[in-house]
């Protein structure tokens, strides 16, 4: 079984405070991983580590067989571009820019023309049951319409690894749950793996199987989904 | 307790012969449960017994039994009465997780154990109703809701009970 991603005892500290204390975890290629765990128990920091956004005090993050936290930021910051996707919580949408203009964007950084960047966006809106609000900016979304613009955005790029925080966080049980359907949906579609943090048992349910991050270690590994 | 009210409900919607009774339940409430023909029959002797419905007479046909069953007034106010009663509300004190916990510290066994194997059956559970809350029909999306709410409630106690373990051990031992 090949490792797409994977952490070797990862430590962390934020200043006096441990955050990690010794994290592992591998992933699979498609596989859709459920990091979950009390406040403060280090999952987050754990998801930010295996993402390269952070880099841990020791231990090692290693993603498609190449160790990401000895490459310097600006690697990582293209790893991140060019392979990584993101959906959090809260505030990902720029206000500036209309809804495709936001899921268009890692296109155009990318260096698509715009013409076919717009276009590619545009498709995502179909998929996702946003139909019509193209042009809306963030402030005229509602909350469940405006984490399906992020995941468009995030997905937008077929990235290789999909990592999303708390990504229902904000939405209500049912719009929540809605969009988990689709990002779970869309991820089996394009095959990309998840790694998704969650404190919520009916969130980390979408996954097929679950890591408990406790006292910033991995203290347990459940079964695997078995398929009926 | 609630096979016979729900039997009852359905005889009340329109009389029917026992093994119509059965289908009916199972279509609606067995999921995956259906109802032994025995405890159907049993059931409906019981009810007529208590007043609660009538047994006409056989009526020609094939099969052993064309007996069709009437609800009675009394079966009636007895549906309606069901109906209006909250269930009670519980407080599931003396559950078997508790059991466990409380035993396994007892006994200076590993109790963190048994609650991480109880969180991943639990999880596995979960994973399964949420594929049905994905692809079934709504009746089975909200019986796996409800399913769902509840071993989510359970969730929530075992992060809780995992976080207390050593002072309730201290006081287990005391």
């Amino acid at each position: 079984m090949s490792v797409l991603v994977e952490a070797r005892d990862a430590v962390l500290s934020f200043g006096p405070t441990p955050a990690l204390r010794g994290a592992s975890l591998t992933v699979t290629p498609g596989e859709i991983v459920a990091v979950m765990g009390p406040s403060g128990s280090g999952k987050s920091t754990l998801l930010h580590c295996l993402a390269g956004i952070l880099v841990p005090d020791g231990g090692e993050i290693w993603f498609e067989g190449r160790r990401v936290d000895t490459l310097p930021e600006a690697q990582r910051s293209e790893l991140r571009r060019r392979r990584f996707g993101f959906v959090f919580q809260f505030g990902q949408l720029v206000p500036e820019l209309t809804a495709v203009e936001n899921v268009a964007l890692p296109l155009l950084l990318g260096g698509t023309r715009r013409a076919a960047a717009l276009a590619e966006a545009r498709a995502w809106f179909e998929r996702l049951g946003l139909e019509g609000v193209e042009g809306r900016r963030s402030g005229e979304l509602s909350g469940g319409q405006a984490q399906r613009v992020a995941l468009a955005r995030a997905l937008v790029t077929r990235p290789g690894v999909l990592f999303a925080d708390e990504p229902t966080g904000s939405l209500d049980s049912l719009t929540g749950e809605h969009v988990m359907d689709l990002l779970v949906s869309s991820a089996r579609d394009e095959g990309t793996t998840v790694i998704l943090v969650t404190h919520e048992p009916r969130i980390a349910a979408y996954a097929d199987r679950d890591v408990i991050v406790r006292d910033g270690k991995t203290a347990l590994l459940s079964v695997q989904r078995t398929t009926t | 307790m609630t096979v016979p009210l729900a039997l009852l409900g359905l005889l009340e919607r329109e009389p029917s012969h026992g093994y119509d009774l059965k289908r009916d339940y199972d279509v609606y409430f067995g999921r995956g449960k259906p109802l032994p023909f025995s405890q159907v029959y049993s059931t409906l002797g019981r009810l007529a017994r208590d007043g609660k419905v009538e047994a006409r007479e056989p009526e020609p046909g094939a099969g052993p039994d064309r007996r069709r069953y009437v609800i009675t007034d009394l079966g009636v106010t007895e549906v309606e009465t069901w109906l209006n009663e909250p269930v009670e509300a519980e407080p599931h004190l003396q559950t078997v997780l508790f059991t466990k916990v409380v035993l396994a510290l007892l006994l200076g066994r590993d109790a963190e154990a048994y609650l991480d194997a109880q969180r991943a059956a639990h999880l596995a559970r979960m994973r399964e109703l949420t594929e049905i809350k994905r692809t079934g029909p709504l009746m089975d999306r909200l019986l796996a809701d409800h399913g769902m709410f509840h071993l989510e409630a359970d969730l929530r106690w075992i992060e809780l009970t995992s976080a207390r373990l050593e002072p309730l051990a201290a006081e287990v031992r005391s």
